[in-house]
């Protein structure tokens, strides 16, 4: 029995630490009207034509981001275990630079680098310099995700058994390696999926029309639709997630079973 | 020309010599294995042909083309992996019609092609299954399906077997030769398992520490091997401590029986310990005929049956001797403890000094003469 007790327990600890604050912020937002449960914040925010525009633009942000990462990140890790594995640990160690270096010396050295070139004077090119940063951030999730799937099947012999079967580089990638890591690539791209969502620093150095600026400035300005908001956005999250798990359940359930 | 040529090919990983001026010609259809112990580079060899390592130096010719520096996915050979490789990510139908897919046939060709390879392996209802879905045994018959698909030029096996447990090791393996007679497919075999390069090869390529020790059939490498190593390697061999008596005419003694192999030990002088090999199944119970054979005598430590033959273990001073007797349910067995006499023929010792590398033609039944020669 004590020893059912104890994981219990710990759940239970890490439950309410997560529910307690998630349920105050939810109660907190359903009483804009005084004396009464309502969802007048809601109303106001869903109302505001700059939350919908927010939302998309970061939405968006967050795919290209995701999917250029991953363009970035599959080849090298393949390549890095395949040819030049002792090379792991020094590749390990650059995908880990976004954790030490801050967001803001990340975006000025961006912006230093790039300015006078058509990246820092047009919206599209601030855009393309916005995902790049984003893509940088994702390094150690997506690199990190990318590798444990790789090293779950064997590289090797699948890349020699399609060459030996006339395959060329980019169809080994397309169709053997990418389709058979393609679940522990969601799990990269989930986390990358959720920091985007709620990314601030950057997006507002950069003056984009990202979500992030936009739950800050509503923060400063409102009191009841801030946490409306946020409960909105958690839940918009996760069915986004919940729609990419969905996407990706073809590939899952081929790859899920024993080997 | 042969099929495949492979002439005076060398591999070397920094200072580690894999492989060392390996030659060979193999005729179109023939099945040859590379039978070796482990790290003797043998899947060296393998891969230089599957073109997944380049050679130091040397030249691997298929077909009249010389292939040395041809890219892997440009050669058309079929590679079997001991981890069988299939693609996770595809059913049956899709590994086997991988190939065909890159060569961009057309649809209805590739699901001709498929459905005829499913039935060849005999798996005819499992196109639509994933690989996590098959036993070792199916997944590697699969990945074989996959390699033949193609129509390649050369099968190329590593071990394929070694990863499956005893009783299918044995079915496959007849199955694997089955189909390549039945298609015809020139096959290199690379395994470590002599039993398993003795059931399968039209030849043999003996293999140890990256050279070649002999190339010859399994009659030839069994009853004429060319070097000791064959000899220990292939089958199995009793070694003998002996005393040198008279080096000039091949005198030996053990336990103060003398004894004489067919040649003389000129590198020897009298009282040099030597180690004779011979196989157990030249030592006889009864020898009685020809009074040129050899007789020793020892005691019985233990007798084996193993059907159609009695396997006796005879214990003479430190040196265990094994021999092989028909049964014969009309014999009277030897009986541990008992002391009895064998016989041998002089010429059925392989005596020091025959472990220069030579073609099994200019070798003699486990005598050898090399050192006469020399
Ligand atoms: N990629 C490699 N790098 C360095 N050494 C290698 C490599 N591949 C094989 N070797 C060495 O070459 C020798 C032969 O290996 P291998 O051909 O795999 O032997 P086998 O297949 O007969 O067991 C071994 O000593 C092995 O350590
Ligand atoms: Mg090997």
């Amino acid at each position: 029995m004590l020893k059912r007790f104890w994981p219990w327990f710990w759940f239970l600890v890490g439950a309410t630490y997560f529910l307690v604050p998630l349920y105050a912020t939810l109660d907190f937002s359903l009483r804009a009207r005084r004396g009464e449960l309502s969802f007048a914040a809601y109303t106001s925010v869903l109302n505001d034509i700059r939350f919908i525009e927010s939302f998309m633009f970061s939405l968006q942000t967050a795919l290209a981001t995701i999917v250029v990462s991953a363009i970035v990140i599959v080849p090298t890790a393949y390549w890095v275990q395949l040819r030049l594995p002792r090379l792991r640990p020094v590749i390990e160690f650059f995908t880990l630079l976004p954790f030490v270096v801050p967001a803001v010396v990340l975006v000025f050295s961006l912006a230093r680098t790039y300015s006078r070139t058509p990246l820092t004077d047009s919206r599209e090119g601030l855009w393309v310099l916005l995902v790049g940063s984003y893509v940088i951030l994702s390094f150690p999730y997506m690199y990190r995700a990318v590798d444990t799937g790789l090293r779950s099947i064997n590289i090797h012999d699948l890349t020699e058994a399609a060459q030996s079967l006339g395959a060329g580089w980019f169809t080994i990638l397309t169709r053997v390696i990418f389709p058979n890591i393609y679940v522990a690539l969601l799990s990269g791209a989930f986390i990358t999926f959720a920091i985007v969502m709620g990314e601030f620093t950057i997006a507002a150095l950069l003056a984009q029309p990202a979500f992030g600026p936009y739950m800050n400035r509503l923060a400063s300005s409102k009191v009841y639709e801030p946490s409306a908001l946020a409960i909105i956005s958690f839940a918009l999250t996760w069915a986004a997630i919940a729609a990419i798990q969905w996407f990706g359940q073809g590939a899952q359930a081929r790859v899920a079973g024993p080997r | 020309m042969s099929f495949l040529e492979i002439v005076h090919v060398h591999k070397r990983f920094g200072t580690t010599i894999a492989v060392e001026d390996f030659t060979l010609a193999v005729e179109q259809g023939e099945f040859i294995s590379f039978l070796g112990p482990s790290g003797c580079g043998k899947t060296t060899t393998l891969r230089m042909v599957a073109g997944f390592e380049k050679p130091t130096s040397g030249q691997i010719v298929i077909d009249g083309v010389d292939v040395t520096n041809m890219p892997p996915n440009r050669r058309n050979i079929g590679m079997v992996f001991q981890s069988y490789a299939l693609f996770p990510n595809m059913t049956v139908a899709d590994n086997i019609g991988f190939g065909l897919r890159i060569a961009r046939r057309p649809a209805h060709e590739i699901r001709v092609r498929v459905e005829e390879l499913l039935r060849i392996i005999h798996m005819p209802e499992f196109g639509r299954r994933y690989p996590y879905q098959l036993s070792g045994g199916q997944q590697q018959r699969v990945a074989l399906a996959r390699a033949l698909a193609i129509q390649p030029k050369l099968l190329l096996l590593d071990e394929p077997l070694s990863a499956l447990d005893a009783k299918i090791r044995a079915s496959l393996r007849q199955e694997i030769r089955d189909i390549q007679r039945q298609l015809g497919i020139t096959t290199i075999y690379v395994t470590h398992d002599q039993e398993e390069a003795m059931a399968l090869s039209d030849r043999i390529v003996v293999m140890s520490r990256g050279k070649i020790e002999q190339i010859g059939t399994l009659f030839e490498v069994y009853n004429f091997p060319a070097t000791r190593f064959v000899a220990s390697f292939v089958g199995t061999l009793n070694q003998i401590e002996a005393t040198v008596v008279d080096a000039a005419i091949g005198l030996l003694a053990v336990e103060g029986q003398q004894f004489r192999i067919a040649r003389p030990l000129p590198q020897h002088r009298s009282g040099d310990r030597v180690n004779i090999a011979i196989r157990p199944e030249l030592i006889a119970l009864d020898g009685q005929f020809n009074s040129a054979m050899n007789r020793l005598s020892g005691t019985v430590e233990d007798v084996t049956f193993l059907g159609s033959i009695v396997r006796v273990r005879l214990r003479l001073a430190a040196n265990r001797l094994s021999m092989d007797i028909f049964n014969n349910p009309h014999l009277r067995l030897p009986q541990p403890g008992e002391t009895i006499t064998v016989h041998f023929a002089p010429e059925a010792c392989l005596a020091p000094g025959d472990d220069t590398p030579r073609e099994a033609s200019n070798a003699q039944p486990l005598s050898a003469s090399a050192a006469e020669a020399a």
